[in-house]
Order: structure tokens, then sequence, then C-alpha cells
């Protein structure tokens, strides 16, 4: 999976917990959490939702990596091919 | 039309999920409403059959009124629901089905509607009048604001609110939720507010008093501990559905139901009962990064807890100054039920039961 199918798969699970969202604004690099009004509730289904996607289970330890779009992505990336 | 809550005067029936005929259990969903705080399904109360659906789709009646009769599984007399009400109507108004459609478009509603046709029939002309009468429509959002402004400025018309905080050490329960969940998939994780809304409903136990209902000038203690969940929309406003006997739920059960509810309440999918039945309110606004919540009491309810972030900071343990993880929990409470030196007591309950987060 490409970089870019990793991000399209992560902004296609945003939308699906913050529908109202104008995902074309979210500043990569930035915490996604403070910019889309997400909750750790919804934090949780996202990850649960990227989870039965990907089959990638993030550990709570590595939150702070998949705080931002980017990172996310990284992350995912990185686990994918490891 | 069931009441959700102490701000909804009237719900409009989108739809009916059972026949005239069908079986029916209680508890299983039977119509879908409209209302202020979205689209409602509507669970039945009573086991049996479906004898009559008494009103129709697209049509907006006030509270109480009954929607259909059950017959019981014996052939007992039917059961109406919800059961009357006395703003009810004796009977359905005659409404064509062109003026019911347009009453639909208009949002107009037709049990507030004065019929001008032949025996008193709503006709088109009347449905127009109402609707210029009632002014520019206004959307969901909107009316959910007024929904709310309405109940909380009841509440604070009414109820004699008194304030009490207490900051309590989460190190042991921080500590036990990082052990739990280092080795569970992200889908059987718990969150900090499961804990925190067990150990509400566990420690009511023990205070009656704050997990009841204003009525009528007398306090009437809940039979069961359902913990109305505050939860923000994401178009603006907010609903607090139950979690229902959540002292009686374990934390896994808790987490699942959590996680249901909060994603059901933002697809605009609750349940009737889920609207009707909180006890006590818990509002954790831990998310914002603000340290201490006031809330304010949803009426007929007679108190709500209020939790704020979890965050690291100073706390004495055996003389010593250490970095330990705090939240302030607050409870603001109705004086008329209930006084300060109680919900204190309440409040520590609380810090005991979650300084023991194996126990809940």
């Amino acid at each position: 999976m490409t970089a870019d199918e990793l991000r399209q798969g992560v902004l296609a699970a945003l939308r699906e917990i913050a529908p109202e969202a104008d995902l074309g604004r979210l500043a990569p690099d930035a915490p996604i959490r403070d910019q889309l009004d997400i909750d750790s509730i919804d934090f949780m289904r996202l990850l649960i939702n990227i989870s039965e996607k990907l089959h990638v289970d993030v550990p709570e330890a590595d939150y702070p990596q998949v705080a931002s779009l980017n990172g996310l992505v990284k992350y995912l990336g990185d686990r994918l091919v490891a | 039309m069931p009441a959700l809550g102490a701000d909804m005067t009237a719900g409009r029936l989108i739809t009916w999920l059972k026949q005239p005929g069908d079986t029916v259990r209680r508890g299983e969903i039977i119509a879908e409403v409209d209302t202020d705080k979205g689209v409602i399904e509507v669970e039945v109360f009573t086991s049996g059959v479906v004898d009559k659906l008494l009103v129709e789709p697209g049509t907006k009646v006030p509270v109480g009124t009954p929607l259909a009769v059950i017959r019981e599984a014996e052939g007992a007399p039917a059961a109406a629901v919800p059961t009357p009400s006395p703003r009810a109507p004796e009977g359905r108004a005659r409404v064509s089905p062109v003026a019911r459609a347009l009453a639909a478009e208009l949002a107009v509603d037709l049990a507030n509607v004065h019929g001008t046709g032949p025996e008193g029939a709503i006709t088109l002309d009347d449905v127009r009048q109402a609707a210029g009468k009632a002014g520019e429509a206004v959307g969901r959002g909107e009316r959910m604001r007024q929904a709310i402004a309405a109940a909380v400025t009841r509440s604070k018309r009414e109820i004699p609110h008194y304030y009490i905080g207490h900051t309590i050490d989460l190190g042991p329960a921080s500590a036990w939720l990082a052990e739990q969940n280092r080795d569970r998939p992200v889908a059987r994780r718990l969150l900090h507010s499961v804990l925190l809304v067990k150990a509400v409903a566990a420690s009511l136990h023990d205070f009656p008093e704050l997990n009841a209902r204003w009525v009528e000038g007398r306090v009437a203690p809940a039979a069961d501990i359902n913990v109305g969940l505050a939860i923000s929309l994401k178009g603006g406003g907010l609903v607090a559905p139950a979690l229902h006997n959540a002292d009686r739920q374990g934390l896994d059960d808790l987490m699942a139901a959590t996680l249901d509810l909060v994603q059901r309440a933002r697809a605009g999918t609750l349940r009737s009962s889920e609207l009707s039945d909180p006890t006590i309110t818990v509002t954790i606004l831990g998310d914002r990064g603000v340290d201490t919540v006031y809330g304010v009491i949803y009426p007929p309810q007679v108190a709500i807890v209020g939790f704020g972030t979890v965050v690291e900071g100073p706390w004495v343990v055996e003389g010593r100054v250490v970095a330990r993880p705090l939240v302030r929990a607050t409870l603001a409470a109705d004086h008329r039920v209930s006084d300060g030196h109680r919900g204190a007591a309440f409040l520590a309950a609380v810090a005991r039961r979650l300084a023991e987060p194996a126990r809940l």
C-alpha cells in the first residue's frame, strides 16, 4: 500500500468519525484531535476503524506518534512494512 | 408520544416499523420519531400484538398522545403506546392527505391547527395559515438550542443548586488502566471516563437522594441507577442519554455501551428509553482542557457530577510532594433534596472507589 493510499484510507476513517469536518483544510502536521474537535471516544473509534481496515493495532504508548495526519500515515506505513 | 426529557413537548412520527397484526416484545423498536434531539427509535413498553396504529407518519403530536394500541398476549384489553395524557386529543383530527403532507413539509404541528373544513377538517389553507403564524422554519440545530435553553432556564429558575468540588488522586486508577490496556487490542481498551462513570454509579447506592427525581414538589428516589452521559454533538448542542444500570455493569460492558451510545448519539439514532430514563447526569469535559466543571442539573433530576481534565500535579503522599495524575470532581445538586454535607460524603466515596480500580 502506497503512502497516498494510506493517507486516503486514514481520511476515509476520519470522515466516518467527523463527517461534518472539512478535511481539505486539515493541517497535516498539527494534532488531528484539536483541529477536528475529536474527543477520546471518537479517537478510539478512529483507531478501531483503522485496526479493522488495515489490521494495525496502535498501542497506547504510541499515541503521541499518531497525533497528526502525517504522523499517523507514517506510523501505519512503517508498521505495514515491518 | 413518549416524553424524551423535560424539554420535549411534541414529536413527529416518521415511520412505523411494525404493522397491525405484528407481534412485539417489550423493548422492541416500533417506530421512529423526529424530535429536537434527532431521530429517536421508540421502544414498545409491553409485549403483545399491534392492534391499531393511531398516528400517521408525518404527523406531529404532543407528548403523551397515544401512538398505537398493543393487545397484550392473553387477549386482554389493549394498552396504548404511550399512556394517554390530558393533552391528548380524543379523536384523530380530520386532515386531508395533501394537507397532512404539507404540514409535514412545513413542520406544522397538526395538533395545534384549527380546522375550518367540513366537520372541523384541517384544510390546505389551515396548514398554510398555521405555518405563517409559526414564523420562519427553524433548523434542527436551532430547535435543539431552544430546547436546551428551555431546560436550563427551568433548571436555574426552579432548582436551588449548590456546588462542591473534590480533587481526586487518579494515580492508582491510571496505573491500573495502563496495565489493563497494555495487552488489549484497541477495540477492547478502557478509557478513564468509564472508570469515572462506574465509580459514580456504584457510589450512588449509599446516596439515593442524589439518584432521584423531583416530581410535583417531592423527591422520588429512582429504582435503577441510569447514568445520563453528557455527549456533545458535532453540529452543536448536546444530549445526555442513559447508560442503563451502570452500577451493575462490568467495566468492559460499560465501555462497549459507552462507545455504542456516543456513536448513536452523534448519528442521531438514540432510543426513547435512553432519553427518558436517566436518573443522574455525568459530564466529562477533560478532552477540552478544563479543570473544573460547574454543571446545570437537568430537571427533573436532582444532581449532576462533573469531571475535568486528568492532569499531572503535586500531591502529598506520606509527607512528601509527588507528581500524580489528578482530576477535579464536582457535584451540582438540588439543595431541596440534599445538602453539602451529604454531597461531600458522596464525592469522597467516589474518590475511595477510584483508589481501588480493580474492585470497580
